[in-house]
């Protein structure tokens, strides 16, 4: 039985680690898939933590919070689009220069404003969102198997975890299902078809990127609003990169990058559970090496070793009218 | 007299010094077939681009339906009726037939109406013309020609009265081009109006009502099919332009130096370019291929220099096989006395944002006299390049300047010192004067019959007739990548027109 | 039409364009700090007092800037190469562990003028190889170079986590790095260069790699501009299609370049390591291989930029560090911002200005931008 608990609190730490690697990755997702590379995840989640946690902290309000991390990802995001839709620049320039700003300016506005050496204030209850607990949680609590999976795995995450999953199945509806996900897709493939067809290639790839920048608002407002107390610096830690190392192995699919974003979180929450102890038939393995997994699981994908990641064919290159 | 479904009055076009467009006036009749032909690079895709709002005319006016229209996008052009299909086909090659149809047309944001609405619509299309294609099938699954179909389908969709296809048979096989010929005569019957651009005078004379011509940048004649020919088209196309003459005396041909046989080639989409050609070269004589632009020439010449493989056949060098299979360095044929003046200077023969002198280097860039162990030679590169500036009177004659900032015949004149002063056997010359002044051709071919003289084996191919006329000691002509006639160098206009056109010679003789 | 912005005089292209992107990066860095609640003048003026206005700290200043020349040329060799080499960082993090190795090995055994060729070495080759991966994986099987050296970043810090606080650490010690390496590792301090001027310098890591840098800048130089290796990878870079033409080998012209590339980012760890901390520490490499992509992209790929631009932003980090103590609410990573914005403007909105800057020339002397160069063409 101790085995099964232990398992069931592995994957329920699975689910929070993953939640802001998928809702980065869903977010490049609609980036790429309309042919904007952008490596500027990082960058927008860092901003998307910081303006969260320090607008609820001053407002006293987690929704507020949650706006103003929105809001200032998305302002990051038409920058990039400013540099590389309308001025055509490199898009992965671009997105490095975005983290850079984004580093400097969470830990300089920080120290500023709350002087907490780029702190931002610890979060009251009320300015930060708390766990929900499910319907009759506690009433199966000790039934056995069920009991624990409900109780423990499912029920009590925050609002935005469930929003993260939900977000699977709607980027799908909205990508395959929608006007708008088709001219999406369309304008990542071929943005010619798109001029030609009478739509306007430019609008459509900023409304990509806003989708984008909502995103990562969100997932950064998961990670200094849920799953820490208030902003730290550089709390994002890398984690918009494994989110584009998850969305090359999800291969650009929405419901691919649920499953990549939960075993990288799994690697993630095993590693730390598994600190120092050593694993049957396996033996003792470096909490580094399982760290690394996820970045060399991605190049020997992308070396076609293990199927074959092909990115929209529009990706990173600025559309140009030609005869 | 049926009326004008299409009027376009003084349009003017151009692209920096390039005037792509001049003066146009053209009125094209409805429910009739209107042919526009003309060279590559006559204007044609440039004026169709300005009727479908990809591009803004500098000035002039467009009417549509005897009423002005105002055409500033695509979805102008679409809104009133005017339908394109493009040469490269603006489809999303994942996407469903379905998915690309609708896109752009969709009337509801969750495409349920949209596809159900396509749906239905493409069945009738399908009943009226026979245009039958899977709706689910996938693009890039597609063969070509069905692609095509598609994209007719796409304008037909949007409502297209007026349908502009641009050089639509250039990927097709005869079969699917005769098949795409029966649509169009249907859509005609049906009260369409079709323009179709192309440069084989074999379709102009098989479908079209009427055929405009046009030449560098000019429409020079409007013709009644009926009441043409297709040397009177030929000579329209080409034109007398002025060009001197070269002097030139008897060839003195020699041994053989190059000598290619059943040579075939594939472009990227596995497309057969080059089709069984064999032919050779001698020393001391100027072989000319003509050819209308895309049958095959690039091809042969990248093959022959090393640059693309072979699927089959052989090429020999002095007697010596050339590797086919890709494994050819361009570096060792270079070594072998094969020179290759590449006909796109600006991305392949010269490196644009390079000085002068580093380009008069390029591809010779191993050669000892240019090195110091390791190092360049920058003395012996600098002083080689003034004496090929002095030589080839390259202007500005400074060997520092950007290689951008000279002009198109300086630029070519870069291109062939560095290639001619490496004393070849054998020089091939892809278009030796395009995009070239005047007084540089001459100048240009002057050169290349005293490479004649001197006993190399030349072979140029160019799309300017005069050019090939003037130089060739003997002329072959390229037709749908093969060669399908060999002439002597008092070959008239006329006789090479008809053959670059693919029209046989039983017919040519009608 | 393929070089849509090749007519402007050379020092306009080279001088005024570069400054003025640059101005409007510090323009908007001003406008943070004026969010912070402080006077960007006084600002600027204590940063650069801070660099230049003692010994000190005209010695940090030069100490930073070392490091920062290694990685710029390091990204600018790929890029003349047509490679966007942002694994520079994880290359110069690897290299650590060749650098730590010789150290670790010699430092007892021989003197430092001995070991410090075999640590250039250790560390080029190191860096070099864990760059020759992600190059290879880009010319033989088409993967994208920039996701694979990002990827590569992390699988170094991976790496030297766990040999740092593992196989390298002394076990009687808590800090997660190797020990202090004794004299025969220490690299000699060129302070007294300083000195010579009539400053005072309290203490300050500038050492020698300084002179190593600026050799390595004019072996760049000379392997650019001035070598048949040179020659044929600014070809490659240029344009593939032409390189093909000339005979020039895709799979061996992108390893090469990258294999220097990757070294000159190995030679970066010489200067933090041996000629600073004495010891391979965890995230000692924090960041340098990012700014040289700035500095890179500021110095125009040039090795005379990219020494410029390398004191550059060695002024920035040392006065920032000044900066800081006298303004306690900027801290040191007002730099990170301004690098971010240097790579925005110099980088990815490098033409923004500059039609307009063609105008302004056009509008004073038509001929100065190639007007009637264009006339005379005609087709």
């Amino acid at each position: 039985m101790d085995v099964f608990i232990a398992i069931v609190q592995i994957l329920d730490s699975t689910i929070r680690l993953s939640v802001p690697l998928l809702l980065a990755c869903l977010a490049g997702l609609y980036s790429e898939r309309a042919g904007v590379f952008d490596i500027g995840l990082e960058g927008k989640m860092l901003v998307g933590a910081f303006a969260g946690a320090a607008a609820a902290s001053v407002f006293h309000s987690a929704f507020l919070g949650l706006g103003m991390a929105i809001v200032m990802s998305v302002a990051f995001a038409l920058v990039h689009g400013f540099a590389s839709i309308t001025h055509r620049g490199n898009q992965i320039v671009s997105g490095v220069a975005i983290n850079f700003v984004a580093a400097g300016s969470t830990i300089i506005l920080g120290q500023a404003w709350f002087q907490q050496g780029g702190r931002t204030p610890a979060l009251q209850p009320g300015e930060r969102f708390e766990a929900i607990t499910l319907p009759g949680a506690s009433a199966i609590h000790d039934v056995p198997i069920i009991g624990p999976i409900y109780s423990e795995l499912l029920s009590g995450h925050s609002i935005l975890v469930y929003l993260a999953f939900a977000m699977v199945p709607f980027t799908w509806w909205v990508l395959f299902r929608t006007r708008f996900g088709l001219r999406l897709r369309a304008v990542g493939e071929n943005p010619a078809a798109v001029d030609t067809a009478g739509i306007s290639v430019a609008w459509l790839r900023y409304r990509a990127l806003i989708c984008t920048g909502i995103l990562t608002g969100i997932a950064g407002a998961y990670l200094s609003m849920v799953q820490n107390g208030g902003f730290v610096k550089d709390m994002t830690a890398g984690k918009g990169y494994i989110a584009l190392a998850a969305l090359i192995f999800a291969k650009w699919r929405p419901v691919n990058a649920m499953f990549a974003c939960l075993l990288f979180g799994f690697l993630d929450a095993a590693a730390i559970r598994l600190q120092g102890s050593p694993l049957p038939l396996i033996g003792k393995v470096p909490v580094q090496f399982m760290q690394a997994l996820p970045y060399v699981l991605t190049v020997i994908l992308l070396a076609g070793f293990i199927g074959k990641a092909i990115p929209p064919r529009a990706g990173g290159v600025p559309y140009v009218k030609e005869r | 007299m049926a009326q004008a479904a299409i009027e376009l009055i003084g349009i003017n076009k151009s692209f920096g010094a390039v005037r792509a467009n001049r003066d146009i006036n053209l009125e094209i009749a409805r429910g009739t077939i209107h042919g526009i032909v003309g060279e590559n690079g006559a204007g044609k895709s440039t004026l169709m681009s300005i009727l479908y709002g990809f591009y803004q005319a500098d000035s002039g006016e467009i009417r549509v339906g005897g009423k002005p229209a105002s055409i500033k996008t695509s979805n102008d052009a679409i809104a009133l009726g005017i339908g394109m299909v493009h040469q490269h086909f603006m489809l999303v090659d994942n996407f469903t037939v379905l998915e690309n149809i609708i896109l752009g047309a969709e009337s509801d944001a969750l495409l349920k109406k949209s596809i159900a609405k396509a749906r239905s619509e493409l069945e009738r299309l399908e009943r009226e013309y026979g245009l039958e294609v899977d709706p689910d099938a996938i693009i890039e699954e597609l063969p070509v020609g069905l692609q095509q179909r598609v994209e007719i389908l796409k304008a037909l969709y949007r409502g297209a009265e007026i349908l502009i296809l641009d050089e639509p048979t250039g990927v097709l096989t005869p079969a699917e081009a005769d098949h795409l010929f029966r649509i169009l005569k249907q859509l005609k019957e049906q009260g369409k109006t079709v323009v179709l651009i192309t440069h084989k005078l074999r379709e102009i004379m098989a479908i079209t009502d009427n055929v405009s011509v046009m030449r560098q940048g000019t429409m020079v004649a409007t013709r009644e099919t009926a009441k043409t020919t297709v040397g009177e088209l030929a000579e329209l196309m080409v034109g007398r332009r002025v060009l001197l003459r070269v002097e030139k005396g008897e060839a003195e041909a020699g041994a053989v130096k190059l000598a290619v046989k059943n040579l075939t080639v594939k472009d990227s989409r596995g497309v057969t370019m080059v089709d069984d050609i064999s032919f050779d070269i001698k020393a001391g004589e100027i072989v000319g291929i003509a050819g209308v632009a895309g049958n095959g020439q690039s091809e042969l010449l990248e093959a022959i220099s090393g640059i693309r493989r072979a699927v089959s056949g052989s090429v020999m060098l002095d007697g010596k096989p050339i590797d086919l299979t890709g494994a050819a360095d361009p570096g060792e044929l270079r070594d072998r006395g094969l020179a290759h003046v590449p006909e796109d200077r600006h991305h392949v023969g010269l490196v644009l944002a390079f000085e002068e002198n580093e380009n008069s280097i390029l591809g010779y860039h191993d050669d000892p006299r240019y090195l110091k162990g390791p190092f360049l030679n920058i003395d012996a590169i600098m002083a080689d390049a003034k004496d090929k500036i002095e030589k080839y009177d390259i202007r500005p004659g400074n060997p520092r300047l950007k290689t951008a900032n000279f002009s198109g015949g300086n630029q070519q004149k870069i291109v062939l010192a560095r290639e001619m002063e490496q004393d070849p056997g054998v020089l091939i010359v892809g278009q030796p004067t395009r995009g070239v002044d005047v007084g540089a051709i001459e100048f240009i071919h002057k050169r290349l019959i005293a490479m004649r003289d001197q006993g190399k084996a030349v072979l140029v191919v160019s799309v300017e007739l005069d050019e090939i006329r003037s130089l060739s000691d003997r002329i072959l002509v390229m037709f749908a990548g093969r060669i399908v006639g060999e002439r002597g160098p008092e070959a008239t206009e006329g006789e090479l027109g008809l053959l670059m056109a693919g029209v046989e010679r039983q017919e040519a003789a009608e | 039409m393929s070089t849509p912005y090749a007519k402007l005089p050379a020092w306009a292209d080279y001088g005024l364009i570069p400054l003025i992107n640059l101005s409007v990066a510090f323009i908007v860095a001003g406008f943070v700090v004026m969010l912070v609640g402080e006077n960007p003048f006084r600002a600027a003026v204590i940063l650069v007092e801070g660099a230049f206005g003692k010994g000190t700290g005209i010695a940090f200043t030069l100490f930073y800037a070392t490091t920062f020349i290694f990685t710029g040329l390091s990204v600018a060799v790929a890029a003349h190469c047509g490679l966007f080499n942002i694994g520079t960082e994880g290359q110069a993090y690897i290299a650590g562990l060749g650098v730590g190795v010789v150290c670790l090995a010699f430092d007892s055994v021989l003197p430092w003028w001995l070991t410090f060729p075999l640590a250039i070495a250790a560390g080029a080759a190191v860096g070099a190889l864990w760059a020759l991966i992600p190059a290879y994986l880009q010319a033989k099987r088409g993967s994208h170079i920039v996701i694979t050296t990002i990827m590569f970043n992390f699988i170094a810090a991976s790496i030297m986590v766990y040999l740092l606080v593992g196989p390298l650490k002394p076990a009687a010690s808590q800090a997660p790095q190797t020990r202090n390496f004794l004299a025969g590792a220490e690299l000699p301090k060129l302070n007294w260069i300083i000195e010579l001027f009539g400053a005072k310098i309290r203490s300050a890591p500038f050492n020698i790699c300084f002179l190593l840098a600026l050799v390595m800048a004019f072996l760049v130089w000379l392997l650019i501009w001035r070598t048949k290796l040179g020659y044929e990878m600014r070809t490659y870079g240029h344009s593939p299609k032409a390189a093909r033409y000339a005979g020039i080998s895709e799979t061996r012209i992108v390893l090469i370049a990258m294999m220097i590339s990757g070294a000159l980012a190995g030679m970066m760890t010489l200067n933090p390591v041996m000629g600073d901390q004495h010891n391979v520490a965890i995230d000692f490499v924090s960041g340098a291989g990012f700014v040289g992509i700035a500095v890179a992209l500021m110095g125009r790929l040039h090795p005379v930029g990219i020494v410029l631009a390398a004191i550059l932003f060695g002024m920035l980090y040392q006065g920032g560090a000044e900066l800081a103590f006298e303004m306690p609410a900027i801290s040191r990573d007002m730099i990170v911002i301004i690098q971010g914005l240097v790579i925005l403007f110099a980088g990815a909105l490098e033409h923004m200005f500059r039609p307009y800057v063609q105008a302004l020339f056009a509008s004073f002397s038509p001929r100065s931008v190639g007007i009637e160069a264009v006339k005379g063409k005609g087709a």
